[in-house]
C-alpha cells in the first residue's frame, strides 16, 4: 500500500531519489566534531525565528503609534505572547552566535577552499541577508534603542559621496527615522528578506550536497571510494548524523532555555534597558550602542576618523571575507596541517574580532579609540597576511583517510 | 559564566556614567515573593505616583490577579477613575499637555521604568532627594540632577537635608538626613522597597511564572539530552 503510494509519487516527481541524495544516501564524512553541529543549529533557530515571527505578527501593530504599545500587549495580554516575543529576541542573539561559529569553523577547516567557493559565497551572501533582517526587526519594537541605533546607521549612507542624503532619504521613506520607514522595515522583516533567506538556504544545501562536506582533517572523502562508488570514509547522513544533530540540538536548547527564561534580555545585550522606553525623537539616550552581533563592525567604523572612510572600512570588513577563498592560496585545508603561522594568524583573528565586539558596545575614549585602532589592523591584517604567506606555507603531509 | 555575564554588565554602565557624575546605587534587596511587599508597593504607588505617573501597559484586573487582591477591593481602593473598568490598562494620570506646563516635562510612564533604570536606581532615587532653594520644588536628587518633580514622599521621610563627610582617607561621601517625617530612616527604607518592588514586579509581570516554568523545561531537557546522547551512541557503535 505505502510502496504503491511512494511509487506512484516516485513516477511524478522524484521524491524517493531527492531523500537519498540529501538526506538518505548523502555521504558525510565520519569524523565531524561539535563545530559541525551549528549548521544544523543555524536552520533550528531560523525555524524557530519564522515560526515564532508569524505568532508576533498576529497582534503586532506597525505604526509609529501602535508598535511600542503591542509589543507590551504580546508580552501581558497574549497567552504566552511572552513566550513568543523572547523566543523571537533570545533567538535572533542566538542566530548570531550559531553563525558566527559556524564561520569560524569554516575558516579553521578551510571549508571556503575549492571546491566550497560558491558555498562559502551563497553563505556569506546568507550573513549579509541576515544582518538586514536583524538590524530591520530592531527597530519593530519602536523604543529608544531601536529607534537612535536605526538613525545612527542609516545616516552612515549619508557618508556616501553625491547620492548620500538622497539615498538616506529613500531608506527612511522621510526626513527622519519615523513610522514610515517602520512600516517599510515591517514589510522588508516579514516578507522580504524571509524569502531572500529561504532561497538563500537553499542555494547553500544544494551547493553543499554537490561538492559534499568539508571535515576537521580537510580531505576529501571522495577520493577514496569502495566498488559500489560509496565513500570508503563516508557514513548516511541519515540516520547517523540526524541522531549525533538531535543530541547537538539538546545541547544548545539548554543553553538557550536557560537564558530564554531565566535572563531574556541577556544581560542588557539581548534587549537593551533603553530599549523599554518608547521611541522619542526628541530624546537621544546617553550611549547609542548596536546590539552586539554588529559591534565588532561598529568599532571598525568608529576607529576610523573620516564618516565616509569608517563606512567603507565597515563594508570592506564584510566583503573580504567574500574574497577569502581567493585570498588563501594554500592548497591545505585544515587548520590541523598548517603551519604554526596560520594558528597564530587565526587565533589573532578571533581574538580581534571578540575585543572589537566589546569595544563597538561601550562608550568610546581616547585609549579605547586606539584600541580599536590596533584591533581593526589586526582584524585587516589577518586577511592581509594570510594572503602573503598562504601562498609557499610550510604545511604538514596530509593524511590519505580521516584520522579520528 | 552567570557571574561573568553579571560582571560584564555591571561594567557598561560604569563605562556609561564615567564622563558625568557616578553616584553609588543602593541595593534595593527587593523580593517579588513577597506579595505583601507588592500590596503595599501598589497602595503607595496609586496614592502617591500614580496622580502623575501612568502605568499604561498593565491593567487593573492583571495586577490585582498576580498580587492577591480582590476585584472588589481593586475597584474600592487603587481605581480612582470612576468610569475606569478592571480590565482597563492603568492610564489615570494627567493630561499630557498640563503637566509638561506644570513640571517642564510630561511625567513618563512608569510601567516598564525598572526594566530602564534597574531597581537600585529607583530605590536609590526615592530615597535621593534632598533640599535645594534653588529649584522650582525646593528639592534636587542625587542621582537625577535638576530633577524636575517635587519630593512627593517628604509627608513620609521629612526634610531630607545633603551632608558630605570628607572620611579620613580623602573620598568623600553623601549622606541624606532627614528629619520632621512620620516615618523613621528604616521605616521609609521599606517604603522605598515597597514602590521598587511594585515597579520591578510591573516592569516584568511574567518573571516568576516565567521561572517556575523555566525549570520544567530546564528538568525535560536534561532528560531528553541523556536520551539523545545514548541514541547518538547505540547508532555510533558500528562506526569505526
Amino acid at each position: 500500500m505505502i510502496k504503491n503510494l511512494v511509487d506512484w509519487i516516485d513516477a511524478r516527481i522524484p521524491m524517493t531519489a531527492t531523500y537519498n541524495r540529501h538526506v538518505g544516501q548523502y555521504a558525510t564524512p565520519k569524523n565531524f566534531n561539535f563545530w559541525y553541529f551549528f549548521g544544523s543549529l543555524a536552520m533550528l533557530v531560523l525555524v524557530n525565528q519564522f515560526l515564532t515571527g508569524i505568532w508576533l505578527t498576529m497582534n503586532y501593530v506597525p505604526t509609529a503609534e501602535g508598535a511600542f504599545a503591542s509589543i507590551e500587549y504580546i508580552m501581558r495580554d497574549v497567552e504566552y505572547g511572552w513566550l513568543l516575543r523572547y523566543m523571537h529576541s533570545t533567538g535572533a542573539s542566538a542566530f548570531f552566535v550559531v553563525i558566527y561559529l559556524h564561520m569560524f569553523r569554516g575558516l579553521i577547516y578551510g571549508s571556503y577552499q575549492k571546491p566550497r567557493e560558491l558555498l562559502w559565497l551563497f553563505g556569506m551572501l546568507i550573513f549579509l541577508v541576515l544582518m538586514a533582517e536583524a538590524f530591520m526587526g530592531y527597530l519593530l519594537p519602536w523604543g529608544q534603542m531601536s529607534y537612535w541605533g536605526a538613525q545612527v546607521i542609516i545616516s552612515l549612507f549619508g557618508a556616501i559621496p553625491f547620492i548620500g542624503d538622497d539615498l538616506t532619504l529613500w531608506i527612511r521613506g522621510d526626513f527622519v527615522v519615523s513610522g514610515a520607514t517602520l512600516n517599510r522595515f515591517f514589510a522588508l522583516h516579514v516578507i522580504a528578506l524571509p524569502l531572500v533567506l529561504v532561497v538563500l538556504v537553499f542555494l547553500h544545501l544544494i551547493a553543499l550536497h554537490e561538492v559534499g562536506s568539508n571535515n576537521p582533517d580537510g580531505i576529501e572523502i571522495k577520493k577514496n571510494k569502495d566498488e559500489n562508488g560509496w565513500p570508503i570514509d563516508g557514513i548516511p547522513f541519515h540516520p547517523y548524523y540526524t541522531v549525533k544533530d538531535i543530541f547537538g540540538t539538546a545541547c544548545f536548547l539548554i543553553i538557550f532555555c536557560y537564558v530564554l527564561f531565566f535572563m531574556p534580555e541577556g544581560g542588557g545585550y539581548f534587549l537593551e534597558g533603553p530599549n523599554f522606553e518608547a521611541a522619542n525623537s526628541m530624546k537621544t539616550p546617553e550611549h547609542i550602542a548596536p546590539v552586539w552581533y554588529f559591534t565588532p563592525f561598529y568599532a571598525i567604523l568608529r576607529a576610523i576618523p573620516d564618516k565616509l572612510f569608517g563606512v567603507m572600512g565597515m563594508g570592506l570588513a564584510i566583503a573580504v571575507l567574500f574574497v577569502l577563498p581567493w585570498l588563501d592560496r594554500c592548497k591545505v585545508k585544515s587548520v590541523r596541517y598548517r603551519s604554526l603561522t596560520h594558528k597564530l594568524n587565526l587565533a589573532q583573528f578571533a581574538v580581534s574580532f571578540v575585543i572589537l565586539g566589546y569595544l563597538g558596545a561601550v562608550p568610546a575614549t581616547p585609549e579605547l579609540t586606539i584600541a580599536a585602532r590596533v584591533f581593526t589592523l589586526t582584524y585587516f591584517g589577518f586577511f592581509f597576511f594570510l594572503w602573503l604567506y598562504s601562498k609557499n606555507e610550510k604545511t604538514k603531509p596530509v593524511p590519505e583517510r580521516l584520522t579520528h | 559564566m552567570k557571574k561573568l555575564l553579571i560582571a560584564l554588565v555591571a561594567l557598561v554602565p560604569t563605562l556609561a556614567f564615567a564622563s558625568g557624575s557616578s553616584v553609588h546605587l543602593e541595593s534595593a534587596n527587593i523580593d517579588l515573593n513577597d506579595t505583601e511587599s507588592l500590596q503595599r508597593g501598589l497602595d503607595l504607588f496609586q496614592h502617591n505616583c500614580s496622580g502623575c505617573h501612568s502605568t499604561q501597559y498593565q491593567r487593573y484586573s492583571r495586577v490585582a490577579d498576580d498580587l492577591g487582591i480582590s476585584l472588589d477591593d481593586m475597584r474600592e481602593k487603587f481605581m480612582f477613575d470612576a468610569d475606569a473598568k478592571p480590565g482597563d490598562l492603568m492610564e489615570n494620570s494627567i493630561p499630557e499637555d498640563a503637566a509638561a506646563k506644570w513640571f517642564g516635562a510630561t511625567p513618563p510612564d512608569l510601567t516598564l521604568v525598572a526594566r530602564v533604570r534597574g531597581e537600585d536606581w529607583i530605590y536609590t532615587y526615592l530615597k535621593g532627594f534632598y533640599k535645594d532653594e534653588n529649584r522650582p520644588f525646593g528639592v534636587n536628587n542625587i542621582v537625577f540632577p535638576s530633577v524636575g518633580m517635587p519630593h512627593v514622599l517628604e509627608h513620609l521621610q521629612g526634610i531630607p537635608v545633603k551632608e558630605v563627610v570628607k572620611q579620613e582617607d580623602g573620598t568623600e561621601v553623601t549622606t541624606i538626613v532627614a528629619t520632621g517625617g512620620s516615618l523613621n530612616a528604616e521605616e521609609y527604607d521599606q517604603v522605598v522597597r515597597d514602590i521598587t518592588g511594585f515597579l520591578v514586579y510591573s516592569g516584568d509581570p511574567v518573571k516568576l511564572e516565567r521561572e517556575s516554568l523555566g525549570w520544567w523545561v530546564m528538568g525535560f531537557l536534561f532528560i531528553f539530552l541523556v536520551l539523545t546522547y545514548l541514541l547518538k551512541k547505540e547508532y555510533w557503535r558500528d562506526v569505526h
